[in-house]
């Protein structure tokens, strides 16, 4: 099977990827004037962060296609909301003047479409039964990700601004996040229901919702007591991003590697399952 | 410069201990469909 | 097939009279639920013991959390009866609406920590020589609010637990999380309130936000809930 020869070949490319990156980020991204060596972990912070909400995003798209798909009349409307979440996107982006800071209308055209174009390529490509799986795998990894976030985030703020912690709108909505799919995976792992799918699913959509009210509520927290602004916005010198773009790149192919590996175990442990299963409904009735 | 170091090690040990947890759930997968297979 | 209705009729209206009746006849869970508040102002009062300035302050946050946590363990018992007699079979194949269950539960859990809460804030104002500063009135919106917010989520996931095991620490750990922005609003709002420092109108809205989202989200996936065996 091509996917066998595959993988070796898109793990040698991905350390090799990487190991670049980490050459860019180490040796020749130029210091930084204020912080010095220490910004270096801004290369694998923010690309750790931003694949973290990519895969989260991933659950939440899957969690919603297995509650509607089960309810031809919930998909159907589902998919036309997330084609016109599509096109108002696209639309948004090129007539409300001005933007909120740092929006390109490019990028938010090109947002809106990825995200339809994601929920239909996830459609296309997976039963109902298979998304479920894509779920857990891209909550798992997300989570591992998220963690290294939330590991390095206190190791660069230290050196830098000398706290460890601040409740800014960031940090604290990715520790909540964080919080929210340490839940979902409990809840799936110690649920004996037979619809664990369903539920898991259900949390994933209390997840989405919560997260952006979380960040709302940070934002006036702070607006009332305002605390220090750790990795602030504002423009960058092209050659880091060059550089942060390359270990994002870098990042994301190795977490493709991880999800697929974690995806061929969760299929294969699947199969046993139901073959467990159904031996235990063969297997003749001991004489009592 | 040690938490660069620090933030670097730390991002690699978590992902080769998750990484881990996958090898040995596999290897645990495998023995059982061994045995189902006898 | 599904069951939802938008506005759930008198079936509501009869499980909570029925959810409420019973409690009062029975007694058990009330009384311990009394004694733990007593014993969790206590507590806290040994553990944090201010001056009045200082106590203004924080006393915002301790008093959500000791509210927090009576409302966990009242939820926890909120489907303990059903399942003990079967009752949630009944309401599965019954042709009554299954959010008007949840309403109907929520409505039940709300009344009880309600009930909790007025038993504990004269407690907490003497071991703290709590006074407030700002507008008072408005302390009673917000504990409606934020007790609603812990109340709603804390059902639906209470339902939830029930087919996990280790169900009682279950419900904390799926709560806790989503709850966090109403509970940053509810502490920061009181505060507000009791120090008179800063207005709590932002905090009040984000409040009803939550409560309108987290609604109306439960009342439509409460079923898939309560079909899964």
């Amino acid at each position: 099977m091509t996917m066998r020869r595959l993988f070796p070949i898109f793990g040698l490319l991905t350390a090799v990827l990487l190991s670049y990156a980490l050459y860019e980020a180490l040796v020749a991204a130029p210091t930084e004037q204020t912080m010095g060596n220490v910004q270096r972990i801004f290369y694998y912070h923010v690309p750790s962060a931003w694949t973290a909400f990519l895969l989260f995003f991933i659950n939440f798209v899957c969690s919603i296609q297995y509650l509607v798909r089960s309810n031809p009349v919930a998909d159907k409307v589902t998919n036309w909301t997330v084609i016109a979440i599509a096109i108002a996107a696209c639309v948004a982006a090129f007539v409300i003047h001005p933007l909120p800071e740092g929006m390109e209308p490019s990028s938010v055209a090109t947002t809106g479409l990825a995200i339809a174009g994601l929920y239909f390529l996830i459609k296309k490509y997976f039963s109902r039964e298979r998304t479920d799986a894509l779920a857990v795998v891209s909550a798992e990894v997300g989570v591992v990700f998220c963690t290294v976030v939330l590991v390095t985030g206190p190791l660069w703020a230290r050196p830098v601004w000398g706290i460890w912690w601040t409740w800014d709108v960031r940090l604290t909505s990715t520790l909540v996040l964080w919080l929210i799919y340490i839940s979902y995976l409990m809840l799936r792992r110690f649920s004996t229901s037979g619809q664990t799918p369903v539920l898991a699913a259900a949390l994933a959509v209390f997840g989405a919702l919560d997260v952006p009210l979380v960040y709302f509520s940070i934002w006036i927290f702070r607006t009332q007591h305002p605390q220090p602004v750790i990795g602030g916005g504002g423009s960058i010198d092209p050659r880091m991003l060059h550089v942060l773009l390359i270990n994002w790149l870098a990042f994301l192919c190795f977490a493709g590697l991880v999800c697929w590996s974690r995806y061929r175990l969760e299929i294969l442990r699947r199969e046993l399952e139901e073959t467990q299963a159904l031996e235990a409904l063969l297997e003749p009735r001991s004489p009592r | 410069m040690n938490f660069l170091y620090a933030a670097y090690a730390a991002t690699w040990i978590i992902h080769i201990v998750y990484l881990g947890t996958l090898v040995r759930r596999y290897q645990r997968l495998s023995k059982e469909i061994a045995e189902l297979k006898k | 097939m599904s069951k939802t209705s938008a506005i759930p009729s008198g079936v509501t209206g009869a499980t909570l009279a029925k959810d409420l009746r019973l409690e009062w006849r029975s007694k058990d869970a009330i009384n311990s639920m009394l004694f733990f508040s007593l014993l969790v102002v206590v507590v806290f009062s040994f553990s944090f013991d201010p001056n009045a300035e200082e106590s203004r302050q924080i006393a915002g946050g301790l008093v959500w959390v000791a509210f927090l946590f009576a409302a966990v363990v009242a939820l926890n018992q909120t489907w303990a009866r059903e399942l003990r007699n079967q009752v949630l079979d009944a309401y599965r194949v019954s042709p009554a609406p299954a959010n008007s269950l949840f309403l109907a539960k929520a409505l039940g859990n709300f009344i009880f920590v309600a009930v909790l809460e007025i038993l504990m804030t004269p407690l907490f104002i003497m071991f703290y020589k709590l006074r407030a500063l700002g507008p008072a009135w408005q302390l009673l919106p917000i504990a409606a609010l934020g007790t609603w917010a812990l109340v709603v989520n804390g059902t639906f996931f209470a339902a939830m637990s029930l087919r996990t095991r280790s169900r009682e620490i279950m419900l904390p750990l799926l709560l806790f999380p989503i709850s966090i922005p109403a509970l940053l609003a509810m502490v920061n709002a009181t505060t507000a309130i009791l120090t008179g420092e800063l207005s709590a109108k932002f905090w009040i809205v984000l409040l009803s936000t939550y409560n309108v989202v987290f609604t109306i989200v439960c009342l439509l996936l409460f079923e898939l809930v309560l079909n899964a065996e």
